[in-house]
């Protein structure tokens, strides 16, 4: 894969990371536009090297890498573009959750006023207003969690990294959070999050870096990666009023593998290797006293991808 | 104030705290200021039964046979490597190398954060040793203190062991940067550090402790009978260099392990589950 120094991307150029003579990542190459990328692969896959690699606490074995054409290794400039909310769980001892995000942003050299006005706002988006004035040692997982979400979102970065940032949080606060990286990647910034809960990945992405065994087995929209899978036949899901008499007629086609009643007996589920032509068979039949209600796809989703490239493997980190 | 200056104070801030008033720094407190516990007990149970010239070799004897070689080294150990090691430990480490900070800055930051913590624990041991030690003296003190050498004395002492921090600090900090387990460089410069009265002239200059003797104003005499060798190991027979030679060159050693240090931060890899 050809990939260009895009001014607004993050961008792998043949990036290899290894731990000694444990693989990490390996030849890596990757451009990865605006918008919400979910980075997904069972455990040991890469994905938090692949982090870490982006935030410049890894440096490559080979390769380089650039994100919105700087590099970490010119942090002054580097980390006033990006924030990491990490899957550590460490933190400078004694602090409270106040003291977390405001000392960060003092780091940047704000004005005392303006780090003040930054610190709440961020700790507010992520709902930490009362707790803030607390030891950190005293959070739950989930408050842990939205500190260190606070924190990487506080200087207002065009590009956010996020390992894990669901893991811990109860169902409302997942509501919350990921609205906030909807809003996030509606004002145009980059927002990569390493992500195993795959309907969550479906509900929150633009695009998917699929990842196994240190490697990028996919990249990009997850109709596009779906359809790049020729090897397995898409699964399309028909709602119609008859379904028994339409799963004949189909299963008569060449290009249809399977035909399915479905178990609500609303519909059925057909496999087929050509997608394109099917859909115009089935205007032809529709048009032959079938009254169809609808027609979907039935595995243009993370996890149905997912299976498909990676296998039954659990996608944790 | 620059940018670096800013970001050197935002860590400072955060740092000295956690220096301070940790209770796992304990220790360190306890460290420096037992040598005032037997400086009590002698105020209050032998007052009036001391020359001031024996308190003047007691104090020489405690600051740099103790203080020095025991006290502060070890206390420099316990600071200045936990400032980079003990956060890998923690596992908070990366809250500074996600904040657009040179690492140089990090370090000098960190340093200063433990230069501190070191120069007011040790350095406000050694005063309130002196009082304890020599108060008893009443009008022979001020005389010693305002009329004779005790003043200059006194600040040399303040001088040595703020040297010391400097000295061990930049050393043990480096460590701290370089080795996954920094005990075992500790452990080499310990016996480094306590066989330099028995090393050749040239190689004793290769150490801290030499320098630092040189700036201390009262010279220990080689013990003669039994025990002076163990003794010979610690004591150091040559002659002391200028104290403003041995000032500079332990600031100079300082900077250059500061500047090594440094230049090994930017390689730095946060790598907790291996550490």
């Amino acid at each position: 894969m050809i990939v260009h120094r895009e001014p607004e991307a993050i961008v792998f150029e043949n990036v290899s990371k290894f731990y000694g003579e444990t693989l990490g990542v390996n030849k890596v190459s990757l451009s990865i536009p605006p918008g919400i990328t979910s980075l997904v692969g069972p455990n040991g896959s890469g994905k938090t090297t692949l982090m870490n690699l982006i935030a410049g606490l890894l440096q490559p074995t080979r390769g380089s890498i650039a994100v919105c054409g700087l590099s970490p290794g010119d942090p002054e400039r580097f980390f006033r573009t990006v924030g990491y909310a990490t899957q550590y769980d460490g933190f400078p001892r004694g602090l409270t959750g106040w003291q977390f995000v405001h000392g960060y942003l003092r780091l940047f050299g704000f004005s005392p006023a303006d780090t003040e006005r930054m610190a709440w706002e961020a700790i507010d988006r992520a709902g930490l207003r009362e707790a803030a004035p607390r030891k950190i040692a005293g959070y739950s997982k989930g408050m842990r969690q939205r500190i260190k979400l606070a924190q990487a979102i506080a200087h207002r970065p065009r590009v956010l990294v996020l390992d894990e940032p669901l893991n811990g949080l109860d169902p409302l606060a997942r509501a919350e959070t990921i609205a906030l990286f909807r809003d996030l990647g509606r004002e145009g910034s980059h927002v990569l999050i390493s992500s195993h809960v795959l309907h969550e990945v479906d509900l929150i992405s633009d695009q998917v870096v699929m990842m196994s065994q240190g490697y990028v087995v996919a990249e990009g929209q997850i109709r596009g990666v779906r359809s790049e899978i020729s090897d397995q036949p898409m699964q399309i899901l028909i709602r119609c009023d008859k379904p028994e008499y339409l799963a004949a007629r189909l299963f008569q086609q060449e290009q249809v593998v399977e035909a399915r009643v479905h178990a609500d007996r609303g519909g059925l589920l057909v496999r087929t290797r050509h997608a394109e032509s099917f859909y115009k068979l089935l205007n032809h039949i529709a048009l032959n006293g079938v009254q169809i209600e609808s027609v979907a796809p039935a595995d243009e989703d993370a996890q149905s991808v997912y299976e498909y490239l990676i296998g039954h493997e659990e996608p944790t980190k | 104030m620059n940018l670096w200056k800013q970001q050197i104070l935002a860590i400072m801030r955060i740092d000295l705290a956690k220096t301070f008033f940790s209770r796992r720094g304990l220790w360190i407190y306890a460290l420096a200021f037992c040598p005032a516990v037997p400086m009590l007990g002698l105020l209050l149970l032998g007052r009036g039964q001391r020359q001031l010239g024996d308190d003047v070799q007691i104090f020489a004897g405690i600051f740099q046979f103790f203080f020095l070689r025991v006290a502060i080294f070890f206390g420099c150990v316990g600071i200045f490597m936990n400032l980079f090691r003990g956060e890998m430990l923690d596992k908070s480490l990366h809250y500074y190398l996600l904040a657009p900070l040179r690492r140089e800055v990090i370090v000098a930051g960190k340093f200063l954060s433990g230069l501190i913590a070191a120069i007011v624990i040790f350095c406000g041991s050694v005063l309130v040793q002196w009082f304890l030690l020599f108060i008893h003296h009443g009008s022979i003190l001020n005389a010693y203190m305002f009329s004779g050498p005790g003043l200059s004395h006194l600040v040399s002492y303040v001088i040595a062991a703020a040297l010391a921090c400097i000295g061990y600090g930049s050393v043990f900090l480096w460590a701290g940067v370089r080795y996954r387990n920094p005990l075992i460089p500790a452990a080499v410069i310990l016996v480094w550090e306590s066989a330099n009265g028995i090393l050749p002239a040239l190689l004793k200059k290769i150490s801290i402790i030499y320098w630092l003797q040189s700036v201390c104003p009262i010279s220990i005499p080689a013990p003669r009978g039994p025990g002076q060798g163990i003794l010979a190991l610690l004591i150091s027979d040559i002659n002391p260099a200028p104290a403003r030679v041995a000032i500079l060159n332990l600031l100079l050693l300082a900077a250059f392990v500061l500047i090594w240090a440094a230049l090994r931060a930017r390689k730095m890899e946060i790598a907790y589950a291996t550490d």
